[in-house]
């Protein structure tokens, strides 16, 4: 037995007093903190995903990390875990979607927090409500979490600044899409790690650096290309932008540095990832062409143009897919087109996201008391805790 | 979990300061030797027993009793990893973010399982540890290996094995490792 500190009850307890007053103020010069610390209290600040841009590096990579092990999760036989019991997540799905919100709804339904879904077609904005309220509304019944898509650029920071819920972008405009651009670069890791034979939770960002990402067609209209091109850049990838003039952006400012290209058949030799876009005719891509056809032959995934691909090299598509424009029926089908791995990780992805969101990082109700008491948030006990042998 | 609690415990960060040494690394591997033969003789053999290391303080401790357990057996002991994150019941107070990947090698249904931790504190890591394994089957039944009881139970759990009942006080840390066992402070700096 160690009793070997035969000190005053005062000065026993003295060091739990600093301890606590040491995490009262951040005054009181920096801590040495111990790294996955420092993460999860950068998680714990953290209450919206809004842009891929405000994750940075580390926060992309800690996603990717909690993602492995919401796939191990879907790999069991009850794919289902308690962590958000309790938690009520609305789908605010302000335009027509069917994969992603079924890949929240599955996400959130897996996390064990329950799940509110309203039809926009038949909810009160039918009868002149705004946004602000509709939110506003059904927040008062007492949510914790917000997925919002909108088509409308800047919606959902907007429900963020009116609500006290967090929030997660589901798509706004031609903005952003930071989940798929987060499940988009898992994909891309789990390919990468299968062709060094390792395992995905083995295989650090690192990998990013120098791929050769190509991210073909409607980029003006994209918000997946916005998204993904900023994750990819800031993970060090190389992002080359392959679409007809008409169909870049008017401008890039403001988007990481990337090449671009006129020729798909040029660029297509020398690349690790080639990311097809759906062409974006609801939009209005279409007036932006001459005709569809043209568009389709020349930046168009056809068989041919894919034996141009290096042997390794994956197609991907964030989906729906318009089979025969951008991407060619048996393209789409051939084993190096992840399309549907994209699908599979998307659940698992989100399902971080909102873990890190709501769980990790969230301050419960009672967090006061919990950072004052010991490492499994007991209370603090008034008694003379020496008298606790437990056997 | 004593490496886990050490990070995450509040205030997040901060320094251990080790005070005794209580376990030198030969003592570690005497009292995991004691846990292998006590684990073949309470269940006759080794008969659908399945080693869970908790990760991640418990992992080593899984492997090195496997291998204890293979010498003495003669026969190779699956072992998996199970991360608790989850199930925690302080989602959502105090930052829980999964170590690591779990890995649970088969269906644990009919198994004897083996759970195995560095440090046995209030029992809460053990509690949400049995609502994970439910998950992968249903076990025959479930054992606790552990290298340090420290005390300050705050659940009705026992262990099974136990390498060393270490009365603590609550602010104490115990830094445990094949290396040996450590008791200190984690002070702030």
């Amino acid at each position: 037995m160690s009793r070997t500190d035969a000190r005053t009850p005062t000065a026993r307890r003295a060091p739990g007093g600093r301890v606590r007053d040491g995490h009262a103020g951040p005054e009181d010069g920096p801590l040495v903190v111990p790294e996955p610390e420092e993460r999860a209290r950068a998680a714990r600040e953290r209450r919206h995903l809004l842009s891929v841009g405000d994750l940075g590096v580390e926060g992309i990579a800690d996603v990717l990390r909690v993602s492995d092990s919401f796939v191990e999760v879907g790999r069991r036989a009850i794919p289902k875990v308690p962590a958000l019991r309790g938690r009520t997540v609305v789908m605010v799905f302000a335009e027509e979607s069917t994969r992603t919100r079924l890949s929240f709804e599955t996400a959130a339904k897996r996390l064990s927090a329950d799940v509110m879904s309203f039809s926009w077609a038949t909810s009160s904005t039918k009868k002149g409500e705004s946004l602000r309220d509709t939110v506003e509304t059904v927040a008062a019944m007492g949510v914790d979490a917000f997925v919002v898509r909108h088509p409308s650029a800047g919606a959902p920071a907007a429900v963020a600044r009116w609500v006290d819920a967090s929030v997660v972008n589901a798509g706004d405009g031609w903005h952003e899409h930071p989940t798929q651009a987060l499940l988009d670069c898992y994909t891309i890791r789990q390919a990468l790690a299968e062709r060094a034979g390792r395992a995905p939770e083995e295989t650090g960002v690192e990998c990013f650096a120098g791929l050769r990402v190509a991210v073909v067609g409607d980029v003006r209209h994209s918000r997946v290309a916005r998204s993904g091109v900023l994750a990819l850049s800031a993970l060090g990838a190389r992002v080359t932008l392959v679409a007809p003039g008409s169909l870049v952006p008017p401008s890039l400012a403001g988007w990481p540095p990337v090449s671009l290209s006129y020729d798909l058949d040029a660029v297509l030799p020398d690349v690790d990832v080639c990311y097809l876009l759906r062409l974006q005719t609801e939009r209005g891509a279409g007036a932006f062409l001459p005709s569809v056809r043209e568009y389709s032959a020349h930046y168009g995934l056809t068989a041919r143009r894919a034996r141009l691909l290096p042997e390794d090299a994956i197609v991907m598509h964030p989906g729906p897919m318009n089979r025969g424009i951008e991407i060619a029926d048996d393209v789409a089908d051939l084993p190096r087109s992840v399309v549907l791995r994209q699908v599979a990780n998307g659940v698992a992805v989100r399902m971080a996201v909102l873990f890190m969101l709501l769980g990790a990082g969230a301050p419960g109700p009672d967090a006061a008391t919990a950072s004052t008491a010991g490492p499994d948030a007991g209370p603090v006990p008034a008694v003379d805790p020496l008298g606790g042998d437990g056997a | 979990m004593a490496e886990r609690e050490r990070r995450l415990t509040p205030p997040r960060g901060g320094v251990f300061v080790p005070r005794v040494q209580v376990l030198s690394h030969e003592d570690v591997q005497r009292a995991l030797t004691r846990i292998g033969h006590e684990i073949v003789e309470r269940n006759h053999g080794l008969d659908d027993v399945i080693l869970v290391g908790l990760q991640t303080g418990g992992v080593p401790l899984a492997f090195r009793i496997a291998s204890v357990l293979e010498e003495i057996e003669g026969s190779a002991v699956p072992v998996g990893l199970l991360d608790v994150a989850f199930y925690r019941d302080d989602i959502g107070i105090r930052p829980v973010l999964p170590e690591a990947v779990t890995e649970i090698p088969s269906d644990l249904a009919g198994q004897l399982v083996v759970l195995v931790d560095d440090v046995l504190f209030t029992g809460r890591t053990v509690r949400a540890a049995l609502n994970a394994l439910a998950d992968y089957g249903r076990a025959r039944a479930v054992q606790l290996a552990v290298m340090v009881d420290r005390g300050h139970r705050e659940l009705p759990i026992r262990p099974d094995y136990v390498g060393k009942n270490m009365p603590t006080r609550i602010d104490e840390q115990v830094d445990v490792s094949l290396e040996g066992v450590v008791l200190g402070d984690v002070v702030a700096r």
